[in-house]
């Protein structure tokens, strides 16, 4: 049986639409990923997951109840992480935990338990009663997703969990997010924008201006890449890539100012290419397949490549008309 | 749809953080007798005092009722803070209903500022009041209603508000004429017409009036109450019901 549930999910804020007739099924105990760019649909869809937007149309559902008329039930079977921190930064990390209990009325005989259990597990147990204030990006992070496992939910929500940490510190994050489906037996549903953190995710579904647009494992969706790539520069790109579709039939593109070859067997094409037009290039790489790649493939861009990109755009108008229209 | 677990948990996170923030106590303790003493204290020396009563006198219930308005306010609209840092959404995406967000919030601001007003009513000795212990205790329990009815109110106003920059919006156009036409500093009696109407409109005129009936019973003539106290208390304790119901039905619209 699925865990959650989308069937058909549409949302419009006035005449954007941010989610457009999304539907996708997450298996019990999966780590499934949502990938996006920046804008394109990921937030906005876990909002209606989590019960804080209604859908204009098309239904969600979380262990069988229905995400926008069972809010209360739905609530209690999810714990969330949120892209912004969520946590009181006046309250000390016990505090914050202890909140979070009483909100979701676990025994008085279990809190104290729970909330150190969660502390060891994230190692925060020596900072349990310092103020929030006082922690690390990475150690907020830990923090919140302790408090999302306090009352033992059947889903975990991780908006960008890894966003604004640094590399050490979100390496650490992945190791221990992995280990969460089988230790506390929830499903995880998470977002990113980083490509290459979807590797250890079960499925995943690519979602791009508002549509999934490819989904399945990474395996699986690498394949639509279609093995290698091979990166050439050259002094005629135009030219070069001409050459290249005339003589090896292969589909060419460019970007930047490198043409790219997708290749099963990408070893023994690099010779081939070399020997036919060899003279004009500059460099040569190869990469094996990346789930960027895979983005790359479907979109004709790079998922990370947003400095004024039209999903920035949507984004902010998003913000702006909720910011005006919140009254209605 | 009351939840008390929720009711408890959001007014113990409110008190401790105001224990725990001595600058924000002190302040709003400064404040009071700031106005007391040098406000009260220079412009009784240029007000004829009533039958029995000072003008320093007669503005204490004014100023316990500005204590009650400034930190139930300030306790509502903290919510903007929350808004802007996340915290809400914590609190939002938990299984309680909206209602008991509300109450919580109400209530917290009704703990903080009766707490508050409790510390103030304590200087009345130092003004030449004297209170015998059921006035003291009606001075409680009316900060009380009073306190739970305006952080409803601040509540109410919290919810039309995005942004902090909205505070000091709320301070200036707001917060600053309740208190002015309150009649806190001058009886609503001798105000004009115009003035009059606008002070009768203001939950915290009635507030500050029962206050005065409760300090002052005896007194007639210019620094008398403006109502009976029931009137006062009949008007708070309703406005307490409607605010808390307006706040909860701002609060739980969902896009």
């Amino acid at each position: 049986m699925s865990m959650i549930q989308v069937e058909n999910l549409v949302k419009k804020f006035g005449t954007i639409t941010a989610v457009d007739d999304v539907s996708f099924e997450v298996d019990e105990g999966a780590i499934f990923g949502f990938l996006g760019p920046n804008g394109a649909g990921k937030t906005t869809t876990i909002n209606i997951l989590c019960t804080l937007l209604a859908p204009t149309s098309g239904k969600a559902y979380i262990n069988s109840y229905d995400c926008d008329r069972e809010s209360s039930k739905v609530r209690n079977a999810i714990g969330i992480v949120f892209q912004d921190s969520s946590l009181d930064k006046d309250l000390t990390a016990r505090e914050n935990l202890m909140f979070h209990a009483y909100l979701y009325r676990v025994e008085k005989a279990e809190r104290k338990q729970r909330i150190d259990d969660a502390l060891r597990f994230v190692d925060l147990t020596d900072r349990a009663d310092d103020l929030v204030k006082k922690f690390s990006g990475g150690m907020k992070r830990r923090l919140e997703v302790a408090r999302g496992l306090i009352h033992r939910p059947k889903v975990l929500f991780l908006d960008e969990p890894t966003l604004g940490l640094d590399p050490q510190s979100r390496s650490n994050l992945w190791e221990f997010i992995t280990t969460l489906p089988k230790l506390h037996k929830v499903t995880i549903f998470m977002t990113t924008h980083y490509m290459e953190e979807a590797e250890v995710c079960d499925k995943i579904a690519i979602i791009d201006r508002g549509k999934i647009i490819a989904s399945g494992t990474p395996a699986e969706l690498k394949k639509i890449v279609g093995g290698d790539v091979i990166y050439l520069r050259t002094t005629d790109n135009k030219k070069a890539m001409g050459d290249v579709k005339r003589l090896f039939d292969m589909e060419v593109s460019e970007k930047d100012d490198e043409i790219f070859i997708s290749s099963m067997k990408g070893e023994a094409c690099i010779p081939a290419l070399i020997r036919e037009i060899g003279e004009r290039v500059l460099s040569v790489r190869m990469q094996r397949p990346t789930l960027n790649d895979v983005f790359l493939k479907l979109t004709g861009k790079e998922i990370r490549e947003q400095n004024g990109t039209a999903q920035d755009d949507v984004k902010a108008m998003v913000r702006s008309y909720r910011r005006r229209h919140d009254r209605d | 749809m009351i939840e008390t677990n929720a009711i408890y948990v959001i007014v113990a996170r409110e008190f401790k953080k105001f224990i725990r923030e001595k600058s924000r106590l002190i302040s709003t303790l400064a404040r009071p007798l700031l106005w007391l003493f040098l406000i009260g204290g220079g412009m009784s020396r240029l007000v004829p005092a009533g039958e029995n009563v000072s003008y320093i006198q007669f503005i204490f219930p004014g100023i316990l009722g500005m204590t009650i308005l400034f930190s139930s306010i300030f306790s509502s609209i903290s919510i903007i803070w929350d808004k802007e840092f996340g915290f809400m959404k914590e609190i939002l995406v938990a299984p309680v209903s909206r209602f008991s967000v509300v109450l919580g919030k109400a209530t917290s601001g009704m703990v903080l500022s009766t707490f508050q007003a409790v510390i103030v009513l304590c200087l009345f000795p130092f003004i030449g009041l004297r209170l015998d212990p059921l006035q003291i205790i009606g001075v409680i329990l009316v900060s009380a209603v009073l306190s739970f009815a305006l952080a409803a109110f601040g509540i109410l106003l919290a919810s039309f508000y995005e942004s902090y920059e909205s505070f000091s919006v709320i301070m200036n156009f707001i917060v600053m004429p309740m208190f002015f036409l309150s009649g806190a500093m001058y009886p609503v009696k001798l105000l004009p017409e115009v003035l009059k109407i606008v002070s009768k409109l203001n939950p915290l005129t009635y507030g500050v009036d029962a206050l005065k009936n409760i300090v002052f019973p005896y007194e007639t003539g210019r620094m008398s109450a403006d109502f009976s106290l029931f009137t006062d208390l009949s008007v708070i304790l309703t406005l307490s019901v409607v605010f808390v119901f307006m706040a909860g039905k701002a609060f739980e619209r969902k896009q």
